[in-house]
């Protein structure tokens, strides 16, 4: 068990390593975009891990924190008149903000369940947008543009390739202290039975709320870093709805529960698609058709996502069909995938 | 005043009643199914192509194409839930069928998209503009003709669920699946043709909001934010609910609309937010949300 500790452990220190070189190595400004972008995303799953992969509320809202986080850098920014370096120091505001609207917005939404929430997070994310669109500090549809930043287009680029990289670190260490912890044994006590969870004397709504605002703050500290570097906040692609859409898509992809499948589902959907967005053969719409279809594929015929599945695969290969000592899931997400980031203890499904 | 107010209430009724048609087929999904389906906002949009089509290229008029947008709605429906949502199994049920119909959506918009462009177009054959004058104001016919064909379409809706056999074993299984099969339904039959129903008054709700809006292949993310929550306002799986709620809401917006035209659609969302603080069933529902 140490010897795998050990191996699990320096396979993330390489994989940490190889992210720290990978702008130095492929010094293309262009290509920086695409680890940028992915960054974002993993950041933002790993978030929506924390609160809807733990508890099992699928929250379609998360946008909702994106934009505030965005704004809040935006209309701060503006009007106190910050320089461009001096708005960076502004993140850990974003993130409070983030946190402090995820209060209301879970204390409405957590008292309903199923589709109900997913409904309310919809509805909540609706208002948000409107009001972006509609309130007079916000800009309008016109949106919010950002403090200018000196830099060369390669530097802008590595730099948040960079603070993007600290995001998703800091959210995936947040996430895996949090499954491993009672906290992270209450909140999946609350998807597996959330009476029973009551009833054992979880505090369910606490655990939830709590849970719910880490997952904010961590969205809108992301949320305000995407948009300082896209330098342009408008209303209706700060909260998109599609956004919420393909993070869940993602975590799906990659492996529902698990930090290492969200992560793993946003690093590779979102430079596909990003690539996608940059190829003549799919202008149009046809990026969508493409991905609908990829998705409908995964979801049929790999319905618990490509990490748990393909590691179900291995370790029928490993044990050549012969009933494993140990249930086949735990050794497959502990074994099979030594580089990849621990699976949450007891999330293995 | 009274002559704005009166008309704003006329107007939500009317328009009320196609929402409501649309989210009909939504809560019948829901009900049977036991799943959200996404793609109904893009479905709409679909069936508005389809009278658009039929209109500009065969000269068909919109109303006399219901009688093949309909049907082809209904086999569109059908053909979803066999390929792809009557597949799914296990416990994460929920999540997956709300991914799977948001991927079929996407792919439909995509592929509209692609065909119709990014530029709006509206329903537009000769009546489309002519209006009768009541009491102090002017309704566009457009609005009372889809308003009656929404109501009688509610009505046969209505009618199959409970003055039919098929009716009868169509509540049997939203009340307890496994119970129903025990007594001999054939439920995946059942769903299969509840989710075709489902889509299919799509198709007539498709064609009034062609007429009465501008739309594009995009239209659809709008439309499924509300219909959802007109759903889970009526109380998720009840067709009288899903009606009530429909006309309360767009009666709300066009209310407010008069004194506060670029905050009505805040007062929607966050009429829904208040009811079910004080119901989280919803106005009408029966089922308890609350047990997951």
């Amino acid at each position: 068990m140490k010897a795998q500790t050990l191996t699990k452990g320096g396979g993330l220190v390489v994989l940490l390593v190889l992210a720290v070189l990978f702008p130095l190595v492929y010094n293309n400004p262009g290509v920086t975009v695409y680890g940028l972008y992915a960054l974002i995303f993993a950041t933002a799953a790993v978030a929506w891990h924390i609160f809807s992969g733990n508890t099992g509320y699928i929250a379609l809202g998360q946008a909702v924190f994106i934009g505030s986080g965005a704004y809040t850098m935006g209309i701060a920014a503006r009007d106190w008149h910050l320089s461009a370096t001096a708005t960076f120091e502004l993140l850990p505001l974003c993130a409070a903000v983030g946190a402090i609207i995820a209060v209301p917005f879970g204390l409405i939404a957590l008292r309903v369940r199923r589709h109900t929430f997913i409904v309310i997070t919809i509805a909540v994310f609706f208002i948000f947008q409107l009001m972006a669109f509609n309130l007079s500090f916000t800009g309008g549809s016109s949106g919010l543009g950002f403090p200018f930043l000196t830099w060369t287009q390669a530097q802008v680029n590595q730099n948040f390739y960079y603070i993007a990289l600290a995001c998703a670190v800091g959210a995936i260490i947040i996430a895996w202290l949090i499954g491993r912890s009672r906290f992270g044994l209450q909140l999946r006590a609350i998807r597996d039975d959330e009476d029973r969870a009551r009833g054992l004397g979880v505090k369910a709504m606490r655990v939830k709320l709590s849970a719910f605002v880490i997952s904010g703050a961590i969205t809108a500290l992301i949320g305000a870093v995407w948009y300082y570097y896209v330098d342009q906040a408008e209303p209706q692609t700060v909260f998109n709805p599609l956004f919420d859409l393909t993070l869940v898509l993602m975590v799906f992809f990659g492996g529902y529960g698990s930090i290492a499948g969200s992560v793993l589902g946003a690093l590779l959907i979102e430079p596909f698609s990003q690539w996608m967005s940059t190829q003549p053969a799919f202008s149009g719409s046809l990026s969508d058709v493409v991905l609908g279809g990829i998705l409908l594929l995964v979801l049929l015929f790999m319905p618990r996502g490509i990490l748990p599945t393909s590691a179900e695969f291995i370790t029928k290969i490993r044990t050549r069909g012969r009933p494993a000592v140990v249930p086949a899931t735990t050794i497959g997400a502990a074994t099979a995938t030594p580089s990849a980031p621990p699976v949450s203890s007891g999330g293995a499904r | 005043m009274a002559r704005e107010l009166s008309e704003a209430i006329v107007d939500g009724i009317l328009i009320g009643g196609v929402y409501a048609l649309m989210a009909v087929g939504l809560t019948l999904i829901f009900g049977v199914l036991d799943i959200i389906n996404i793609a109904q906002g893009v479905l709409v949009i679909l069936g508005a192509y389809l009278s658009y089509s039929l209109f500009n290229k065969a000269h068909i008029d919109p109303y006399v194409g219901l009688l093949i947008t309909i049907p082809a709605m209904f086999i569109i429906g059908v053909v979803i839930h066999w390929a792809f949502i009557s597949r799914l199994r296990g416990g994460e049920r929920t999540s997956m069928t709300l991914l799977v119909t948001y991927a079929v959506g996407l792919i439909i918009e995509g592929i509209l998209y692609k065909i119709y462009g990014a530029n709006n177009v509206q329903l537009s054959p000769s009546y489309v503009n002519s209006s009768v004058h009541v009491f102090d104001f002017y309704i566009g016919w457009v609005y009372i003709w889809g308003f009656v064909i929404a109501v009688a379409l509610v009505g046969a809706v209505y009618a199959l669920l409970y003055r039919t056999r098929f009716g009868r074993s169509v509540r049997a299984v939203m009340q307890d699946g496994d119970a129903a099969r025990l007594v001999g339904i054939n439920v995946n039959k059942v769903a299969a043709i509840t989710f075709g129903v489902g889509v299919a008054v799509t198709a007539a709700g498709g064609m009034v909001f062609g007429e009465t809006n501008a739309f594009n292949a995009n239209s659809g993310y709008d439309l499924i934010s509300r219909l959802l929550s007109i759903v889970i306002l009526g109380g998720m799986g009840s067709v009288g609910g899903a009606l009530g709620a429909a006309v309360f809401m767009l009666t709300l917006e066009s209310v407010v609309t008069i004194w506060y035209p670029t905050w009505a659609v805040v007062v929607y969302y966050a009429a829904l937010v208040i009811v079910l603080l004080w119901r989280p069933t919803g106005l009408f529902g029966q089922k308890a949300v609350r047990a997951q």
